[in-house]
């Protein structure tokens, strides 16, 4: 069984994922990298797909190389790229190579690529592809086909609850619930406002749905601006461009807002974990997750 | 008159909602926002990418549809069975429907066509619910 599921069904304890860093050239010394830096501390981690719109090595390349490797992979699938039936192609290859955790995902435009005069396909959508898998689940392709022995799927999806319509993402959360989603990784955001009334609303409406927002290790108010001007759906209000900005020590300025979005992301209800996205790629991954009372190798 | 109803169709709609003519239009349960005329074609709600401001992700200077169409399904005088379908999953695109007239897809109720899994999900969910 899925550890992830296990541990998220079964358990009260958190749970901590994190993003695998994407690959190009560097074969799988690099992949053997990423594993030693973030098999210590994740009980999962992100196989993503083309992630924000640029080619990389795929999801389903990934996502078995982690599980060779004895680290267990999310594996994400997203609509941009690839219609109906080739991200059926990509459940059911999952399904061959025993990855059981699937996250699915509308994705970001092309535009946000560096090859923006691609083709989107969005063939289907987010809430359209979690509903697909629950199909798979049930032993069919979309089409009635059979698919036998049925898949078992640990099904999660993406919200952010920091873009509008503010009012609407908990409605839309429990929209994906409905579809077949256990669990929700979220977007990083800077409001911790919005992420309590989301929880707090998802709590009313799809009370068995866990939450894992992310947090992510940025270095500087340098970064904090590039986030807020060039990630659409992410705003950061000055106020916490100026704490990291006007601080003698930005780096530890930026490492304290982390650290803080942690606490207060994991005193949320229906908050089971977080997932971390490092962007710094220092030694503060560690620290982050020492000062969050982990140790390293004790899941 | 078959063959004039999508031209006649697309000249009503074109001009008022941007028609894209997907043929199984689903205007009433989204405030009257067409979901056709979102850059991503999305049918389920707004994507992670809406601006701080409510407009697009890939066309900055326009409103999100999903933002308009929130905000509409609240705010215009539509009669409550077309409001409370405002959050319904719904199916993927036919995209055989492309450039035939919606009307005629009502009538026939072609536009009610599901895949097998698709429609065997919601009738095993409905048996769910009624044990």
């Amino acid at each position: 069984m899925s550890k992830l599921r296990d541990r998220l069904e079964n358990t009260t304890d958190l749970v901590f994922t994190s993003e695998f860093p994407t690959i190009d050239g560097g074969g799988m010394d690099q992949v053997e990298k990423g594993v030693q830096r973030l098999s210590p501390w994740f009980l999962a981690v992100n196989a993503t797909d083309n992630t924000s719109a640029h080619a990389h090595a795929s999801n389903i390349a990934i996502a078995i190389a982690l599980k060779d490797r004895g680290l267990e992979p999310i594996m994400q699938i997203v609509c941009r790229d690839k219609n109906r039936l080739a991200i059926q192609a990509d459940m059911a290859g999952a399904n061959l190579h025993g990855i059981e955790n699937i996250s699915l995902l509308t994705g970001d435009d092309v535009t946000a690529g560096d090859e923006p005069e691609t083709q989107r396909v969005f063939d289907i959508d987010g809430p359209q592809a979690i509903n697909i898998a629950s199909i798979l689940n049930a032993g069919t392709y979309m089409s009635g086909r059979k698919f036998e022995p049925a898949p078992n799927f640990y099904i999660g999806s993406v919200e952010n609850p920091y873009a509008p319509p503010l009012d609407y993402r908990v409605q839309r959360a429990a929209k994906k619930r409905s579809a077949g989603a256990k669990y929700l990784q979220l977007q990083f955001g800077y409001h911790p406002d919005r992420l309590e009334n989301f929880c707090r609303g998802v709590t009313q409406v799809a009370s068995d749905l866990h939450i894992l927002p992310t947090i992510i290790l940025l270095r500087s108010a340098k970064s904090l601006k590039f986030v807020n001007e060039r990630i659409p759906g992410i705003d950061v209000p000055q106020s916490v461009i100026d704490r990291v900005e006007k601080s003698e020590n930005q780096s530890e300025a930026a490492y304290q807002l982390a650290l803080e979005q942690c606490k207060i992301a994991l005193s949320l209800p229906n908050v089971r974990g977080l997932h971390i996205t490092d962007f710094r790629h220092d030694d503060t991954l560690e620290r982050l997750m020492l000062d969050l009372g982990r140790t390293p190798n004790n899941l | 008159m078959l063959k004039l109803l999508p031209l006649i169709e697309h000249g009503i709609k074109k001009p008022i909602w941007d028609c894209k003519m997907c043929g199984q239009c689903v205007l009433h349960s989204t405030g009257m926002t067409c979901p056709m005329t979102c850059p991503k074609t999305l049918r389920n709600g707004p994507c992670g990418g809406v601006r701080e401001n409510g407009n697009c992700e890939v066309k900055p200077e326009m409103k999100c549809i999903w933002v308009k169409a929130y905000h509409r399904t609240e705010s215009l005088p539509l009669p409550n069975s077309w409001r409370e379908h405002y959050n319904d999953l719904r199916p993927p695109v036919d995209v055989r429907l492309k450039g035939s007239s919606s009307w005629i897809n009502l009538f026939t109720k072609r536009d009610q066509w599901l895949p097998v899994g698709w429609k065997a999900r919601i009738e095993n969910k409905a048996n769910r619910v009624k044990k």
